[in-house]
Formats: structure tokens, sequence, C-alpha cells
């Protein structure tokens, strides 16, 4: 990688009235810079944390005109060939081969010659361009032609599909342990007090799972909640008892398990750090320093995970793709209710659910971001799921409906390994529609209302693999109902059963 | 020092440009504060005059979801064309109607009908009908299966459709039904089968 920071700064000068007022300008400039920096020094400087399958970086934050900003090329750096010119006051820079213009005070950009919507002033200080903050979701895929997921709140940031998620379970044989899996090896700093263990991660993309609560209906280790702050994602467990976190599955999984009598003592009180590389089965250290014994009970540690029976190499089995989001609001459901905002809760709960089965699911759209319907079929086709779920909502009529795409009549064909973009799902169909039909089945058995039809509704044409539409409408007539958890466990238990109960057809598709 | 006539021609077109400026500033509040452009409102419903003709509209009911045919007697042109546009149009009447079982904005129109051999026809509906169209898959997708159905069920030989809303293609309806291909008459042919019953 390769970076050029030095902009050019070739200014053609005026007479000297107006050399006396760039001086003048500048010393008000300075001033002004000054007095705004003064509460910023008093603030804690707040970061980004960036995640990405190149690197995982932090980047400074900084405060301008009451909005939160970010320097774009810092940002671009460790994931590309970056350089960027200066000439006032338009900024240029070239991510690999790809184009950005931008000028001081505007609030839009061209990216490939296309307008980009920064949602507030471009600013550019010392040659250094600063974008808004809340921009980065709907910018950067631009520059890096896939997705990304800001979390603006907490100072987070997703590139491309790099979200590690969880699940948490405690098992049926022994209550007062909890397990947590992982998708990817962790490798939180672990603290406890009185009554909580608390799992802190600062350099792996943990997202929420569907609930930011977890229930668990143990006595000892009654709930968990998840959260996320000053860059980091936490997970807090409520316990009646002193817990002691070991790791296996190359981190993987943790496991909670109860202190032994002669080490609680010491369990409480003080932060405890994880291994730097936990291996299989690898022991925390607690306060004492004494390393505490790993739970051997490998039942209870690890309690077998029920696998597709031949995508092994699959990285994700489903694609669950909430629909809408960002500008993009979908129907709205009623004055405060709005489609996009339903589809990803449901989206969430549907990957728990999905999850707490063995499947590996990725969530499309897990904050309110902007994604394309092409980017989407893209995500969908690349990730090589073996089933694609696209989530819709509607306040009108009652229960669920599912579709399969209904192919538009299309005058290209398939040329040899290449498939038409516009009916691509078109050997994929039978597929779709059995998967449709053992989701039908388990909403019926869980005395939902539900039919099937196909819908010219894309991206369903456009994906390669088993491709479904789940459209959740009220049971009753109250919208709100759309936004009740348990309607929406119910629904998303029926799915996540008639998916699971089609996962050998679906696992052995190519 | 700057000569004076220079400084006078200097001054008087900075004057222009700030008075420009200000014009321009005056009128863009005005455009913004104006009041809305009205929606088209011109009655779409079929001549009253002439001979009538048994036809069979596909209507989309809401409450259910299905799409039934119905028969009506309305007056028809000869032209195959206009015959298409009349019958799109007594369709949008029932729509619009108080008692619509599948509500459509006010100002719904179809523009034009283009049919194009072999088997194409291309619709295009206007702004209004578009815009203020009630999101939702199933909602869009009813308003398409019986603009589609009516049409082809009615006008042997046409295999393929193509919505446009005011001559330009669109994505979608309204967020959910895709536009932006040709339409398979056959496959909703098969759609409209399945939007007969509510189960």
């Amino acid at each position: 990688m390769r970076s050029n920071r030095t902009g050019s700064f070739e200014h053609s000068t005026g007479g000297q009235s107006i050399r006396r007022w760039r001086s003048g300008g500048a010393a008000v400039s300075a001033a002004l810079l000054f007095v705004g920096l003064l509460p910023s020094a008093a603030a804690p400087e707040k970061h980004l944390a960036v995640y990405s399958t190149a690197a995982n970086y932090s980047l400074p934050i900084v405060q301008r005109q009451g909005h939160e900003y970010i320097g774009l090329l810092e940002l671009l750096d460790p994931l590309g060939t970056v350089s960027a010119k200066s000439d006032p006051p338009h900024w240029r820079i070239h991510y690999n081969n790809i184009l950005g213009e931008f000028t001081i005070g505007h609030t839009h950009a061209r990216v490939q010659g296309r307008d980009a919507d920064l949602a507030g002033k471009f600013l550019m200080e010392n040659g250094r361009g600063f974008v808004p903050l809340a921009s980065l979701g709907s910018l950067l895929p631009r520059f890096l032609g896939g997705p990304a997921t800001l979390h603006q709140e907490s100072g987070r940031l997703f590139i491309g599909n790099i979200a590690t998620h969880f699940t948490a379970s405690v098992p049926p044989e022994d209550p007062s342990h909890l397990v947590f899996r992982f998708t990817a090896p962790v490798n939180p700093s672990v603290a406890t007090e009185p009554g909580k263990l608390r799992m802190t991660f600062s350099r792996e993309p943990v997202t929420a799972p569907a609930s930011p609560t977890l229930t668990f209906g143990s006595k000892t280790i009654p709930e968990a909640t998840y959260s996320e702050s000053n860059s980091s994602a936490q997970i807090t467990v409520n316990t009646t008892i002193p817990l002691i976190a070991s790791f296996s599955h190359d981190g993987r999984t943790i496991t909670l398990a109860p202190v032994k009598s002669e080490n609680a003592a010491a369990t409480t009180g003080t932060p405890v750090t994880g291994p730097a590389t936990p291996p299989a089965s690898a022991p925390v250290q607690t306060p004492t320093g004494s390393a505490a014994p790993v739970p051997q009970n490998s039942a209870a540690a690890q309690p077998p995970a029920p696998r597709p029976s031949s995508s092994a190499a699959r990285r994700y089995f489903a694609v669950v793709d909430a629909s809408h989001g960002g500008n993009d609001r979908g129907e709205a459901l009623s004055s405060t209710l709005a489609e996009k905002d339903v589809t990803v809760a449901f989206a969430r709960r549907l990957r728990q659910e999905l999850e707490n089965r063995g499947i590996s699911t990725l969530v499309l759209r897990d904050s309110d971001a902007t994604v394309s319907i092409d980017d989407r079929a893209f995500y969908a086709n690349t990730t090589h799921a073996a089933v694609y779920v696209a989530l819709h909502a509607a306040s009108n009529g009652h229960g669920v409906r599912l579709y399969t795409a209904l192919l538009p009549h299309s005058g290209e064909d398939d040329r040899g390994p290449f498939h038409s973009w516009t009916t691509a799902q078109s050997s994929s169909i039978p597929l779709s529609q059995a998967a449709a039909a053992s989701v039908a089945a388990e909403l019926k058995n869980h005395q939902v209302a539900v039919r099937t039809l196909t819908a010219p509704l894309r991206p369903l044409n456009n994906v390669v693999t088993a491709a479904i539409a789940v459209e959740v409408a009220p049971a009753g007539s109250d919208v709100s109902q759309l936004m009740s958890p348990d309607y929406q466990q119910l629904v998303a238990v029926a799915v996540a059963n008639g998916i699971a109960d089609m996962r050998a057809q679906l696992g052995a598709a190519p | 020092m700057i000569p004076r006539h220079l400084f006078i021609a200097i001054s008087v077109l900075l004057l222009a440009v700030l008075g420009m400026s200000f014009y321009a500033w005056r009128m863009r509040g005005r455009a913004a504060a104006g009041p809305a452009v009205s929606l088209d409102s011109r009655p779409v419903g079929p001549p009253v005059a002439g001979n009538t003709e048994q036809v069979t509209l596909f209507v989309a009911y809401d409450d259910s979801g299905v799409l039934l045919a119905q028969s009506a007697r309305i007056p028809l042109p000869s032209v195959r064309q206009q015959r298409a546009e009349e019958l799109l149009r007594s369709l949008l009447a029932l729509y619009l109607d108080k008692a619509s079982p599948h509500p459509l904005p006010q100002g719904s129109d179809v523009r034009s009908v283009y049919l194009v051999d072999p088997g194409l026809a291309v619709i295009d509906i206007n702004a209004a009908f578009a815009d203020g169209h009630r999101s939702g898959v199933l909602s869009e997708e009813l308003t398409v299966a019986s603009l589609i159905e009516t049409l082809s069920a009615n006008l042997p030989g046409i295999l393929r459709v193509k919505i446009l809303v005011e001559g330009k293609q669109r994505d979608t309806l309204a967020g959910h039904a895709d536009l932006s291909g040709f339409f398979d008459v056959s496959a909703v042919n098969q759609l409209s089968t399945q939007l007969e019953s509510s189960q």
C-alpha cells in the first residue's frame, strides 16, 4: 500500500490588499480554531474503530461545527492505494482507481462521476479532507464497492461482511454453565464484579444479537446484555454466583462456569484479562494469578452443534436481507413505524434463531444503511450461501406471505457459465419453492396464517441460490404488533425451523 | 492606483451581481413557499356514448388480497390501441371510486398504451399513479397483475408487457414491484391463478 499525503497548495495570489486580507483571515481562522479546540481538549478524544478484512485500526474523530468528522484519507489508507490532491476549494482523492471529488462547504461529493450525499459539509484543514462521520455508511461503499456499516453512537465501522456474530445458551444438562459461540475467534478482556461478569471486545467486530438482552431461564445466570460504547462491544452477564471464563475452539467458544469454592472469593471486584491468543480450552488468569481450572465437562462446554450435511465449505449457510434502509424507508406502516425498522429488527431475531439451530447466518443490513438492490444480490451471490431470505413488512392483510421470484421476460440466455442477470434465479426456482413450502408448513404449525405466491420482487430474480421473501403482516389489525417481540419471535422460530428442515436439501445445492 | 473608470465599472458590476443574487434568492424562496403542483385530477372514466361490449376486468381486493375476474359492459372504440387504453381506464375508474376495493391515489391515470408487434404492450401510467401508490409487495403486485391480466385477457396476442411512468422506466412501482423488466404474460397468468384465492 502506498499513499501520497502531500497535497499541492498552489494558490494564485492577487494584490497586496488581498494578501493582507488573507493574513488577517488566517489569524481569525487560527483564533477560531484555537477557540474551537478548547472544549475538545477538555473532553476525552473519541475514536472510530474500523474493522475490515485488510486491517483493524482506530482513528480519532474530530468535532467541527457541532458534528463529528473523520479524515477520509486516513480512513482509506490502510485499505488500499490512496492519494489525495488539494486545490482549494476542491479536494480530490484517488482510492485504487476510484476518484472522489469534494468541495469545501458542499454537502455533496462526486465519486466516480456520481453524486454522493455527505449528510453535512465537507471540511478541509491543512490539506486534509474531513467528511461527516454520518456519511460513511453511504460514502464508503462508493469507494470500496462493498457494504460499510456504521455504528455511529459507539464509534464502530464494519467494512464488508466482517461482523462476528454470537449465540449464547445454557446447556440443558448443566444450567450453571453459559456457553457463548462466536463465528470468529475472539479475545475479550474479562472483568468481574459482584453479580456481574463483563467481557469487553475492543479489537473484534462483535455485533449485537437479535435482542440486546438475552434471557436464559437459569436461576444462577438469569440474563446477559449486549451494549456498545467507546469503540468497543460489551457483554455483561448477570449472575448470582462467581463465574470464570474459559476459551475453546481457537477462541470461538467461551464457556462461563461457576468458580470452585477455593477461588470464589478471589474472582470478585478485579478486572481479568483474557489470553492474548486463546488456545483451545485455555484457562483464564484469575486475580490471584493462579490458573483457574478449565471445565472438563465437554458436554457442558461444547454441546454438539448440528451441521449442514454438505456445506462445510460455506462461510454462511443463510443470508438474511433486511429490506429497505437508509433513505429507503419502505412502507410507512404507521405515523411512527417504517418498514425498514421492522425488517432489521426481524432480521436480527431470525439470525439468532438460525444460529441457535447451527445455521451460520449473515445479515446483509444490520443498521440503517442504504444498500442498493444490485448490491444485495451481489453479496448474496458472492457469499455462496445456500439460501437467501429477504424480509419485508406490510400493514395490509394478516399473517405472513412468502414469495418466490416471478421471473421477468428475458431476451438473454445463459451463456456457458454466465447467467443472465435478470433471470439468474431460474435454475434455483424449484429449490426456492421447496424452501417456501417448508417455511409455510412450519408457519401453519405455529398457527400463523400464510400464503405462498410469486412476485416481481428484486433481487429474488438476481440470486443464483434458493431465494425467498418473507412479508410479515400483523396477525390482527394492530400494526404495532409488527414490533412485538413475541410476534417476531413466533415468526422467526417458524421461518428458522422451515429452513432448518430443508438444511440437507439446501446444503446439497451447488 | 486603480483608474477611476475601472473602479466605476467594477462597482457597477458588483452592484449588478448583488442585485441579481438578491433577486434569485427571493425567487427561490417564493418558489419554495408556493403551493405544490396540483395533481392531475382529470376524470378517467370511459366515454359514456357508443356501443358497449362485454369485457373481463381483473379486479384487486385489498381486504382479502385476491384478484378476481369480473365481467363488465363498457363502450369501446374500434382501434386496438384505444381499446387498450379505455379498458385500463375502466379498471382505474373502479379503483378511484369511493367504494374502491383497491384504492389508487386521486389523479391516477393511464397516459397511453402502446401495442408493438410482436406481442409487446407498453403501459404508460402517470406520476400520480406511481407516486401515491400504497407501498407493499402484495399491494403493488395486485395492481400490476390487475393491469396486465385485464389487458391480455381482452386483447389476445399480448405476450410481454412493459410498464413506464410518465414515459420513463422506473425501478419499482412503490418500492417493491419491479418495473425495470418486461413482464412475461404467461408468468403473470400463473400469478393471477395464485391470487384468486386468499389461502
